[in-house]
C-alpha cells in the first residue's frame, strides 16, 4: 500500500529534515510552501533519498486562496494520506510592541490558518482509511511568558484544537499527534538570546518519526522538555510572575 | 535572525574571529546575506588557520545548503549544494557503488570547501585533485547573480574558483565526477618503515590505488622519518559496515598532553602497535578516509592554546634531502604532535592556487608555542628554495612574499578574482594576511 506525506511549510529546517526522514521510507511526498525554487531543490533531494514521488505546491498561510490547491492535491492522492504541519512564525515581542497589528498575523499564521487546513484534511483522511496527522505546537504554548505570549497564546490555542481533533477523529483511524519542540537549531532560533539544550533538526525529525510510529498523542522533542515544562507548569502564578523568564 | 554575533575559529583554534555569522537555509537568504556587505564564505570550518575567517566582519556558513540535486548512477556523477559534508555525500553514494573520486582527510569538509581548497586525497597520483572532477559549478556573486562555470564555458573563472579559497564568490552547488566503489570496505595493509628513505620508497612503489604514511615526527638520528605505511584497495568482501557511535571530546585537554616526552611515548607505542611482519585488515571506507571523524572535536585534545598544521609539498628531485632536513628540525624543536602524515602526490591540480605538484607532501601538527613561528619560517624557506609550496588550507604561519614565490599563478588568480568580484566583497583574514587579492 502506498503512503503519502503532505508536508505543510516544507521550507523550514525541521520540515526539511522530516521530509528526508520520510523519504528514506520510500513514501510519496507533497511539499507545500512559499518558496517555489527552494521547494524544487528540496524535492530533488527527497527523490534521491528514496521518496517514490515528490510533488510541490505553492502555499502561503497569508493567502487562504492558496489552501484550495493544497487540498485538491491531497484529495487526489491514492492510498494512505498523512499530514505533517510545520507552519508558523515567531516575531519577537519587541517587534509586536512596535506594530501591534502583528498580533493578528501571529494568530492567523499559528492558529487560524493551520486549523482551517487541518480540519479539512482530517475530514478527508477520515473518509479514507485513516492515517497520521501531526502538527507542530510549541513549549511556548504550555505557559505564557512575558517575552513570547502572543506566539504562546496562538500555540496554546492550537494545542487545544489538536486535542479536539484527536478525540473527534480517533474513531475514524486518524491519529492526531501534537509535537512540542523545545529549542531547535534552525533559522528561527539563530542568534536568539537565551537558547540552551539546542537540538539538531535531524535529531528532532527522527524523534517525530518514531513518535508517529508509536502513535504518541503529545510528543515533546527532545524528550527532556516534558520534564522541564512539567516543572514550569507547576510554578504558582504568584511566583511565576516575578521570574525573569 | 539573519546574523548572529559569535566567535568562529579555524580547526587549529589559534586563529579566531569575532564576527556576525549567517547560516542561510535557502538561496534567497544567502543572496540577502551577501547583499549586506563583505563576507567570508565558510563551510565545515575544517581549514586549520584563517582561510574561512573574517575577524570583525561577516561570515556566511553554507552548511544548511546541503541538498542533493541530481545523481547519475550510470555515468557516475552527482550534483549537490555546496554545504553538503563530503562524508554525507559518501554515505549516499556507497550503496550505489560510487564515491567521490577524491576524499580529503575529514568527512566534515563540505563540497564547496573541497573545491575552494582543491583538496587532494590518498589517491592523488591516479585521481588528481578534487577540482579536476568538477563538471560544472554555480557561483553566486555579491549581487546575488548566479553563473554557471564549466571547463567548456568560463574556464578561467572556474580555474580561479577551484582552489580559490572562497575569494571569487559563493559556490552554491557543483556537479562532480565519481569513482566506482566496488566495496564498502577497504583492505588495508600496514607496515612499519624504519626511516624516511624506506617510507618514501614504500610510497613510491605502492602497488595499490590508495596509499598514505603516518610519520613519527619526533624520531631522531637514524630513525628520522620512521613511520607506518598504509596501502589500500577495495576489499574483495562486500559487507555493509555497521554504524558505530561517535565520541566527543568534552573539554580542552591539559597542555601537558603535548609535552615532548608524552608525544614521544605515544608515537613509539603507535609505531610498535603494528607487528614486525606487518598486518592486513579490512576496514570500513569511512574509517580509512576519515580516521579521526569518529572522535568529534578532537582538536580540543591539543589544549586551549590550539595548534598549527604545516603542510608542504616538495618536488620529487630534492624531496629526500629537504624532507630529511625538515624532519630533523621538527624533531629537534620538541613541538611536534602525534599527527603527521606523508603522501606522494602526482601532477594533478585543478586551479590557479591549487596546492599539488608531483612530489612528496608532509603534514605535521605543531603545538602553538612561540617557537612554532621561527620553525615554520625556516621550513618554509627551505621548501621555497626547493621549488615546493605550502598548503593554504592548513596555513596560519606563512608570509605574503613566500606565498608569491610558491604560487606562480598568483597574479593570474588576482586578475580573475578581480573580474569576478571587483568590489572585493569576498574576503578572508587569510587573503588579507597573504595579500591574495591585491591588484595584479
Amino acid at each position: 500500500m502506498s503512503a503519502t506525506w503532505l508536508i505543510l511549510g516544507a521550507s523550514s529546517a525541521m520540515a526539511r529534515a522530516f521530509a528526508r526522514r520520510a523519504a528514506a521510507e520510500g513514501v510519496e511526498l507533497i511539499l507545500a510552501g512559499r518558496d517555489g525554487d527552494d521547494l524544487s531543490r528540496a524535492a530533488q533531494d527527497c527523490k534521491l533519498r528514496g521518496a517514490t514521488a515528490v510533488a510541490t505546491v505553492a502555499f502561503d498561510l497569508g493567502r487562504p486562496t492558496s489552501f484550495a490547491k493544497v487540498l485538491d492535491l491531497a484529495r487526489a492522492t491514492r492510498g494512505q494520506l498523512n499530514v505533517a504541519c510545520f507552519v508558523g512564525s515567531m516575531p519577537e515581542q519587541v517587534e509586536i510592541d512596535a506594530a501591534p497589528a502583528l498580533i493578528d498575523r501571529v494568530l492567523a499564521e499559528n492558529l487560524a490558518g493551520p486549523l482551517h487546513l487541518l480540519q479539512a484534511l482530517a475530514e478527508e483522511m477520515a473518509g479514507r482509511e485513516g492515517g497520521t496527522l501531526l502538527c507542530l505546537g510549541s513549549v511556548a504554548g504550555d505557559r505564557g511568558r512575558r517575552g513570547n505570549y502572543v506566539y504562546g497564546a496562538a500555540k496554546a490555542g492550537l494545542h487545544a484544537a489538536l486535542s479536539g481533533l484527536r478525540s473527534r477523529y480517533a474513531g475514524d483511524g486518524v491519529h492526531v499527534m501534537t509535537v512540542k519542540p523545545g529549542f531547535v537549531d534552525t533559522a528561527m532560533t539563530w542568534g536568539v538570546d537565551g537558547m540552551f539544550l539546542v537540538a539538531s533538526p535531524a535529531a528532532v525529525a527522527e524523534a517525530i518519526w518514531k513518535g508517529a510510529e508509536r502513535q504518541r498523542n503529545v510528543l515533546y522533542v527532545p524528550w527532556f522538555w516534558a520534564v522541564i515544562m512539567g516543572i514550569i507548569r507547576l510554578i504558582p502564578e504568584r511566583i511565576f510572575k516575578r521570574l525573569p523568564i | 535572525m539573519l546574523w548572529k554575533q559569535a566567535e568562529a575559529t579555524g580547526w587549529g583554534r589559534v586563529h579566531r574571529a569575532t564576527a556576525a555569522l549567517a547560516r542561510p537555509e535557502r538561496l534567497s537568504t544567502l543572496a540577502a546575506a551577501l547583499a549586506e556587505g563583505p563576507v567570508s564564505m565558510a563551510g565545515g570550518l575544517r581549514a586549520y588557520g584563517d582561510a574561512a575567517l573574517n575577524d570583525g566582519g561577516r561570515i556566511v556558513l553554507t552548511t544548511r545548503l546541503d541538498r542533493l540535486l541530481d545523481f547519475d548512477g550510470a555515468g557516475g556523477e552527482v550534483e549537490a549544494e555546496a554545504g553538503v559534508a563530503i562524508g554525507d555525500l559518501l554515505d549516499f553514494l556507497l550503496p550505489h557503488g560510487w564515491m567521490p573520486a577524491v576524499s580529503p582527510g575529514t568527512g566534515f569538509a563540505t563540497l564547496g570547501g573541497c573545491i575552494a581548497a582543491d583538496v587532494h586525497g590518498k589517491n592523488h597520483g591516479l585521481a588528481g585533485s578534487f577540482g579536476q572532477h568538477v563538471r560544472h559549478l554555480h557561483l553566486m556573486d555579491a549581487a546575488g547573480k548566479v553563473r554557471k562555470l564549466s571547463p567548456a564555458r568560463e574556464k578561467t573563472a572556474l580555474r580561479a574558483t577551484i582552489g580559490g579559497m572562497g575569494l571569487t564568490g559563493a559556490i552554491v552547488s557543483a556537479r562532480i565526477g565519481l569513482l566506482p566503489a566496488p566495496s564498502q570496505m577497504m583492505e588495508v595493509d600496514e607496515r612499519r618503515m624504519p626511516d624516511l628513505d624506506a617510507l618514501m620508497d614504500g610510497l613510491a612503489s605502492a602497488p595499490t590505488p590508495f596509499s598514505v604514511a603516518w610519520i613519527d615526527a619526533t624520531a631522531k638520528g637514524l630513525a628520522t622519518g620512521r613511520g607506518v605505511l598504509e596501502e589500500a584497495d577495495f576489499a574483495q568482501i562486500s559487507d555493509t559496515p555497521s554504524a558505530r557511535r561517535a565520541l566527543r571530546v568534552p573539554l580542552d585537554a591539559p597542555g601537558a598532553l603535548l609535552a615532548p616526552p608524552v608525544v614521544r611515548a605515544f608515537n613509539s607505542a603507535y609505531f610498535h602497535r603494528i607487528p614486525e611482519a606487518g598486518r592486513t585488515r579490512n576496514r570500513p571506507i569511512r574509517d580509512f578516509f576519515y580516521p579521526l571523524d569518529r572522535l568529534h572535536d578532537w582538536n580540543r585534545l591539543y589544549g586551549k592554546r590550539g595548534f598549527h598544521q604545516v603542510q608542504y609539498v616538495v618536488p620529487e628531485g630534492d624531496a629526500r634531502e629537504v624532507l630529511h632536513t625538515c624532519l630533523t628540525e621538527i624533531a629537534a624543536s620538541g613541538l611536534a604532535a602525534p599527527l603527521a602524515v606523508l603522501k606522494r602526490l602526482g601532477e594533478g591540480r585543478g586551479g590557479m592556487l591549487s596546492f599539488p605538484m608531483a612530489g612528496y607532501t608532509l603534514a605535521v601538527d605543531l603545538a602553538a608555542r612561540p617557537a612554532a613561528h621561527p620553525l615554520a619560517a625556516r621550513l618554509t624557506a627551505r621548501v621555497v628554495e626547493a621549488g615546493g609550496r605550502v598548503y593554504l588550507a592548513k596555513d596560519a604561519l606563512t608570509d605574503a612574499a613566500s606565498i608569491a614565490a610558491m604560487y606562480p599563478d598568483l597574479d593570474a588568480f588576482r586578475a580573475a578574482a578581480e573580474k569576478l568580484d571587483p568590489e572585493g566583497r569576498f574576503i578572508t583574514d587569510m587573503a588579507r594576511r597573504l595579500k591574495l587579492r591585491e591588484a595584479a
